[in-house]
C-alpha cells in the first residue's frame, strides 16, 4: 500500500480537478439551455469552480497531513520506547534515528512476517541482511528498537492509507458538492475570486511563515548554545579563540569589529562613487551615454561576488601593500581591510548609483524647472531642491547597500583573510586597514564546515552569531523606515 | 472727446521692456513659434491668450531662457530686455532668470520649509548680507503675495504643507524674493479653484506697479479682467497684439473673433 507513491496521489486528484472543470463547465451550460448569456458567469468559471473546490481542500489537507503524521508517530513510538533501550552515551533521539532506519531497511526488504522469538542470532541476521540493501546500522540492533521499528512500520502503514482515504474522500466530496450547486444562477465568478485570493494569501503567508521559521529555529539553536556558554562572555568578550578540544574563547565583539570596518570601508568607497554617477547619469548625461553607461555600470552587479574575492586577492590585495602598506610601514600582509573593503566598495557601486538614479529621476521635473526659473544654476538645483527630495529613498539605497556589504562572505575570505580581530595587541592594530580582520559571515561558515557535532558550543555558536548579524540588518531596516517616513513628513 | 483720451494715453505711454523681433523656435522638426515680434511694456499687464498647442507657453519660456533646458530646442530671432540681447553669447542665462521671474502651472514648492522657499533665490544670489536682512526680504515678499498673514505663524513648516492656492502665492512670493524685474506667469490659475484665482489675480493687478508681468492664460475672462495688452497666438503665430479692450470689444482679424466668441480653440 504505501509502496504506491505519493505522485500518484496527486494524478488522481488533477484528474479529478480536470474532470471537474469540464464536468462544471457543461453541467452550467445544460442548466442555461445552452445559451451562456443566460449564465450568471462565463462557462469557464464554472468549470474552474468545480476545479478548485477540487483541489484547495485536497492538497491543503495532504500538505498538513505529510507534516503532521511523522510527527505524531514519532511521538507514538518514542514513548513506546522503554528507557533501558537507550544507551548511556545516546539520546532518545539518536535511538529514534536508529527506529526509522530499521523500518525504512524492513520497508525495503518487503513483507516478512516477524519470528514468534527475537533473539540475539536473528537481530544479527537483521543487521546483515539491511546492511545488504543499503541500510547500514552503526551498531547490532537492540530489541526493543526492532519492536519499536515494526510498530513505527505499521503507524506509517496505517496513516498512509488514511490519508489516501481522507484526500481522495475531500477530493470527490468537493466535487460533489460544487458541482451540486451548479446552475445558471450560481455566482461562479464571485466564488472563483474569493478562491483566487485565498491562493494569494497562501503565497504571501508561507512566505512570511518561513521567515518566522528560519528566526524560530536560529533562537531554537541560539538557545541551546547560551546553554553551554555564558553570554556575557559572547557579547562582552574580546577575543576569539575557538578550539574543538573544548575551553574556547567564543566572543562577538573581533568579528563584529571587522564586519563593520569592511563594511564602513566599503560604504566610504562606494557611496560618494555610486551617488556622483548616479548624478551625472540622470542629470547630466545626454540620453545617448546614459542607454549605454547605465547598463554598463549595472554589469557590475551581475558578477558573482567570488569573482570579486580573486580580483582582491590577485589584484587589489598586492597592490595595496605593495604601494601602500609596505611603504608606509603600516604591515606587510595583502588581506586587508581596506583591500575587502575596496573591491566591496566597487561590487556595491551599482546598488547604490542604479536605485539613487531611479529616484532622481522621479523628482518631479517641475522642481527642477522653479530653481532653474529662479537663476539657479544646475548644481544649484541639483544640491539644494532635487537631493533633499530624493534623499529617503537615496537613503534607503545607501541601507540596502550596507546590508549587503554586513553579509558578504565571499570578498572578506579571500581579500581580508580568516584571522579575526586581536583586542589585546591595542587600538593601533584594529583601527590599520592594512591589517587582516575577518567577519561575522566567515566566521559562520567556518565553524560549520568540515566534521562538526551539532551539540558542541563551537558549532552552535554559528547561530548565535547569525542571529546577531539578522538583528543588525533588522536594526538598519527599521532605521532606513524611520528616516524615510520622518523625512517623508517634511518632503512630499 | 476722443482726440483727449487718445492724447492722455500718450502721456501715459509707458516704455519697452522686453522686445522681441522675428522669433523662431524649433523643437526638433516641429516648427513651433513663426516669426513673432512684439514689444511689451513695463509696468504692464501682458496677456497670451490662444488655442492649446499654439505656442504661447513657448514663447513665454524663451524670454527666460528656459527652453535652453530642453535638449531639442532650437531658437533664432532677437529678443531685448531694456534693449540688451538675451541670446548673446555673453549673457549669462542663470544670471538672466534671476532678472526675469517665473511662475509656473502647477505650484512648484521646494521641499523645504515655507521661509526656506522664499530664501531660495536671495541666498543663491547673495542678496541678503545678514540673517536680518534675509528674514526682511523673505517678509516683504510674502507681504507682497498676500500670503504673509496666512504663514508668518508657520514659516519653518513645509511649503508643501499648504492648500494649492497658498501654494501658489508662495511660489509667487519666491519668485518676486529674487527682485525681477520682468515676472512671467505660465497659467498660473489653472491649478487653482475659483476663490485663490480670485486671490492671484488680485495680486497681479498689484504687481504691475512694480513689474512687467506676462501672463499665458487659457481663459478669456482673466485676460480681459486683469491685462491691458493682449496677444492672440495661433498655431504658432501672433494673429493679434493691442489694448486688451480693444482685442475683446473690436478684433481685427477674424481669428480672433472666432477665438474669443468661441468658434476655434
Amino acid at each position: 500500500m504505501t509502496a504506491v507513491p505519493l505522485l500518484w496521489l496527486i494524478l488522481i486528484v488533477l484528474a479529478l480537478a480536470a474532470v471537474g472543470y469540464v464536468a462544471g463547465r457543461s453541467r452550467a451550460m445544460a442548466s442555461a439551455g445552452g445559451n451562456s448569456r443566460a449564465l450568471h458567469s462565463l462557462p469557464g468559471y464554472y468549470g474552474y469552480n468545480v476545479a478548485l473546490t477540487v483541489l484547495t481542500p485536497a492538497f491543503g489537507l495532504l500538505a498538513l497531513w505529510l507534516l503532521i503524521q511523522p510527527v505524531w508517530i514519532d511521538m507514538r513510538v518514542s514513548a513506546l520506547l522503554p528507557d533501558s533501550a537507550i544507551a548511556d552515551s545516546s539520546t532518545r533521539d539518536l535511538v529514534m534515528s536508529d527506529v526509522r532506519r530499521v523500518a525504512e531497511g524492513l520497508q525495503i526488504l518487503g513483507a516478512e512476517g516477524a519470528p514468534d522469538v527475537v533473539d540475539t542470532s536473528f537481530l544479527e541476521g537483521l543487521r546483515d541482511r539491511l546492511g545488504n540493501v543499503g541500510v547500514a546500522l552503526g551498531s547490532e540492533i537492540d530489541a526493543a528498537v526492532y519492536r519499536a521499528a515494526l510498530s513505527y512500520q505499521d503507524m506509517t502503514r496505517v496513516g498512509t492509507g488514511l490519508m489516501w482515504a481522507a484526500v481522495l474522500l475531500a477530493a470527490v466530496g468537493g466535487f460533489a458538492l460544487s458541482y451540486m450547486v451548479t446552475n445558471k444562477d450560481f455566482r461562479a465568478r464571485n466564488t472563483v475570486e474569493r478562491g483566487i485570493l485565498i491562493v494569494l494569501i497562501g503565497a504571501a503567508s508561507i512566505a512570511i511563515l518561513t521567515t518566522l521559521g528560519i528566526v524560530l529555529s536560529m533562537l531554537f539553536e541560539t538557545r541551546n548554545f547560551f546553554a553551554d556558554y555564558p553570554w556575557q562572555e559572547f557579547f562582552f568578550g574580546t577575543n576569539w579563540a575557538p578550539d574543538f578540544r573544548g575551553n574556547s574563547e567564543l566572543a562577538i565583539l573581533p568579528l563584529l569589529w571587522g564586519t563593520l570596518y569592511i563594511s564602513l570601508v566599503a560604504l566610504i568607497v562606494a557611496v560618494p562613487i555610486g551617488l556622483f554617477a548616479a548624478i551625472y547619469l540622470s542629470e547630466y548625461a545626454s540620453n545617448r551615454v546614459r542607454a549605454v553607461a547605465k547598463p554598463a555600470i549595472e554589469i557590475l552587479a551581475g558578477i558573482p561576488t567570488i569573482v570579486y574575492g580573486l580580483f582582491a586577492l590577485i589584484t587589489i590585495g598586492p597592490m595595496l601593500r605593495d604601494y601602500f602598506a609596505l611603504p608606509l610601514g603600516l604591515g606587510e600582509s595583502s588581506s586587508s581591510v581596506a583591500t575587502a573593503g575596496l573591491v566591496m566598495g566597487i561590487m556595491l557601486i551599482p546598488f547604490v548609483s542604479s536605485l539613487s538614479d531611479d529616484i532622481i529621476n522621479s523628482v518631479p521635473q517641475s522642481l527642477r524647472d522653479g530653481s532653474y526659473g529662479l537663476g539657479a544654476t544646475q548644481s544649484e538645483t541639483i544640491r539644494q531642491v532635487v537631493m533633499p527630495a530624493a534623499l529617503p529613498g537615496i537613503v534607503g539605497a545607501i541601507l540596502l547597500a550596507a546590508s549587503r556589504a554586513i553579509g558578504e562572505t565571499m570578498i572578506v575570505v579571500l581579500g581580508a583573510g580568516a584571522a579575526a580581530a586581536q583586542f589585546n595587541r591595542g587600538l593601533g592594530e584594529l583601527v590599520n586597514p592594512f591589517e587582516a580582520m575577518t567577519t561575522v559571515t566567515v566566521k559562520i561558515v567556518s565553524q560549520l564546515t568540515g566534521d562538526t557535532d551539532f551539540a558542541s558550543p563551537e558549532t552552535l555558536v554559528a547561530f548565535a552569531l547569525g542571529l546577531t548579524l539578522f538583528v543588525i540588518t533588522l536594526g538598519l531596516n527599521v532605521l532606513a523606515l524611520w528616516i524615510v517616513r520622518r523625512y517623508r513628513e517634511q518632503y512630499e | 472727446m476722443n482726440d483727449m483720451r487718445r492724447i492722455e494715453r500718450a502721456t501715459d505711454m509707458k516704455e519697452t521692456k522686453i522686445s522681441a523681433r522675428h522669433v523662431n523656435v524649433h523643437y526638433g522638426d516641429t516648427h513651433a513659434i513663426k516669426d513673432v515680434s512684439v514689444e511689451i511694456q513695463d509696468k504692464t499687464v501682458t496677456a497670451f491668450i490662444g488655442p492649446s498647442g499654439c505656442g504661447k507657453s513657448t514663447f513665454l519660456r524663451c524670454i527666460n531662457r528656459m527652453n535652453d533646458t530642453i535638449d531639442i530646442a532650437r531658437i533664432d530671432g532677437d529678443i531685448r530686455i531694456d534693449g540688451e540681447d538675451i541670446y548673446d553669447p555673453k549673457v549669462d542665462p542663470v544670471q538672466l532668470r534671476a532678472k526675469v521671474g517665473m511662475v509656473f502651472q502647477k505650484p512648484n514648492p521646494f521641499p523645504k520649509s515655507i521661509f526656506d522657499n522664499v530664501a531660495y533665490g536671495p541666498r543663491i544670489h547673495g542678496l541678503a548680507r545678514t540673517k536680518a536682512e534675509l528674514d526682511e526680504i523673505v517678509e516683504k515678499s510674502l507681504r507682497r503675495a498676500a500670503i504673509w498673514d496666512e504663514v508668518k505663524d508657520r514659516l519653518q513648516q513645509p511649503g508643501t504643507g499648504l492648500s494649492g492656492g497658498q501654494q501658489q502665492r508662495l511660489c509667487i512670493a519666491r519668485a518676486v524674493a529674487t527682485e525681477p524685474e520682468v515676472l512671467l506667469m505660465d497659467e498660473p490659475c489653472s491649478a487653482l479653484d475659483p476663490i485663490a484665482t480670485a486671490q492671484v489675480e488680485e495680486l497681479i493687478d498689484e504687481l504691475k506697479q512694480n513689474y512687467s508681468v506676462v501672463i499665458v492664460t487659457h481663459s478669456m475672462q482673466q485676460a480681459a479682467r486683469v491685462s491691458q495688452k493682449t496677444a492672440f497666438f495661433h498655431l504658432g503665430t501672433l494673429v493679434e497684439y493691442g489694448e486688451t479692450g480693444d482685442i475683446f470689444t473690436k478684433p481685427e482679424d477674424s481669428r480672433t473673433e472666432s477665438y474669443i466668441t468661441g468658434r476655434i480653440g
